[in-house]
């Protein structure tokens, strides 16, 4: 399952998947910026089918914090 | 008895930024990429000396060379960079284009709303038998709001002003209307300063500053606007089928291909074009309906589903004929 979500994740900011690790900090990535962001509550809409208020995301540091939320939010 | 918009016009400032000015000033910024996923390559800025009514009133004069206009026996004025504190906007309007002392006219205070409900308002006086031909204008300069070195923002709004006609017809061709307000949403998307929360006082030269917070604007969107339009198009009685073209609000592209591709809607039927105006606020859905209509994308009869959204949090929608 997470490896899926990875894979949502690592297109979502237009990376290859084998440059993504759970543990990364994805604010760290060179590709980050308030696209990014736009990319990701999105793809975790079409595909969850949940959004992410601000104030949590802003909490939410690795893809794996991510990915937690999503479990515990579905 | 009914109403129908009888004309649209619309104006936009002389200055252009382009993605290469902005790309100039900010050398990590992509104009490239900018366009590609917000869909914006320029937009117009009013001058130092241009405000919001200077725009409408260009707009609106545009209408004037073919409209009678002492038939036009109300104006509402859609804007949220007025003129002064007071008076209000559309009276200055309505001495500066001539337009009769016999007629009403008011501001209204909203953004990316707006022009839909201008429309309601415009539909409920012609239909109530209050007035025949009520003129709706809006003009917006968010640019003048927007700090230096807010490159977002910088980059995704435009300035412009519209005037549309809004007259009597035997059938009505504006259909039902759907509306929502939540002002939980007031902080992700406002200006503070030179008002009365800010006990009207700014600090050292500094000027009232737009912000904005891109994500949250973006959840409102996607959980709001797909029930919006279900619920629009059921309150006309009508299939998603029926509807030949939709005028979202032109946010940006990016949200807009999220509407679509999650409403699984036909492309083909989406009007997708800030290229090259940006993302102009109230102004943003007559820009589309004129251009539609000039560039034959709709015809006489189409069935056209508006819906704006945004600044507030306050949203709106309804169906159109042409």
């Amino acid at each position: 399952m997470i490896d899926n979500f990875i894979a949502l994740f690592a297109d979502a900011l237009e990376k290859e998947k084998s440059a993504v690790a759970i543990n990364d900090e994805f604010r760290n990535y060179e590709e980050w910026d308030s696209l990014a962001v736009l990319s990701l509550i999105a793809m975790i809409k079409q595909n969850y089918n949940i959004t992410i208020p601000r104030k949590d995301f802003d909490e939410l540091n690795t893809v794996s914090d991510l990915f937690e939320y999503i479990q515990a939010h579905r | 008895m009914g109403a129908k918009i009888k004309q649209v016009e619309y104006y936009l400032p002389e200055r252009i930024l382009t993605n290469e000015e902005l790309e100039k000033a900010y050398p990590e910024w992509s104009a490239a990429k900018l366009e590609k996923k917000v869909g914006i390559k320029q937009r117009h800025i009013a001058g130092p000396n241009e405000t919001s009514l200077d725009l409408a009133i260009n707009a609106a004069t545009k209408i004037l060379e073919t409209e009678d206009k002492n038939l036009i026996d109300f104006v509402l004025f859609c804007t949220q960079s007025p003129e002064y504190l007071l008076p209000t906007s559309a009276c200055l309007l309505q001495a500066k284009l001539g337009l009769r002392t016999e007629i009403g006219a008011l501001d209204f205070n909203l953004g990316c709303s707006g022009y839909v409900y201008g429309l309601a308002i415009a539909k409920s006086m012609v239909n109530s038998g209050l007035c025949k031909n009520v003129l709706l204008v809006t003009g917006e300069t968010y640019s003048k709001f927007i700090a230096e070195d807010d490159i977002s923002n910088r980059s995704i709004f435009g300035d412009a002003g519209t005037a549309t006609i809004v007259t009597y017809s035997e059938e009505d061709m504006l259909g039902e209307f759907v509306f929502g307000t939540d002002g939980k949403g007031a902080e992700n998307l406002i200006v503070k300063g030179l008002t009365a929360r800010n006990s009207y006082i700014l600090q050292n030269n500094e000027r009232p500053t737009l912000y904005m917070n891109g994500p949250e604007i973006f959840n409102f969107t996607i959980d709001t606007i797909p029930p919006l339009l279900q619920k629009v198009i059921a309150q006309n009685k009508l299939q998603v089928t029926d509807i030949d073209y939709f005028i979202l609000h032109q946010a940006n592209k990016y949200i807009l291909e999220f509407l679509i591709s999650e409403m699984c809607l036909d492309k083909n039927k989406c009007h997708i074009d800030m290229l090259n105006y940006g993302n102009t606020v109230s102004n943003t859905i007559p820009i589309a309906l004129k251009d539609s209509l000039k560039q034959g994308r709709i015809k006489e009869r189409d069935k056209v589903l508006l819906a704006g959204f945004g600044v507030g949090y306050s949203w709106g929608s309804t169906i159109i004929t042409l």
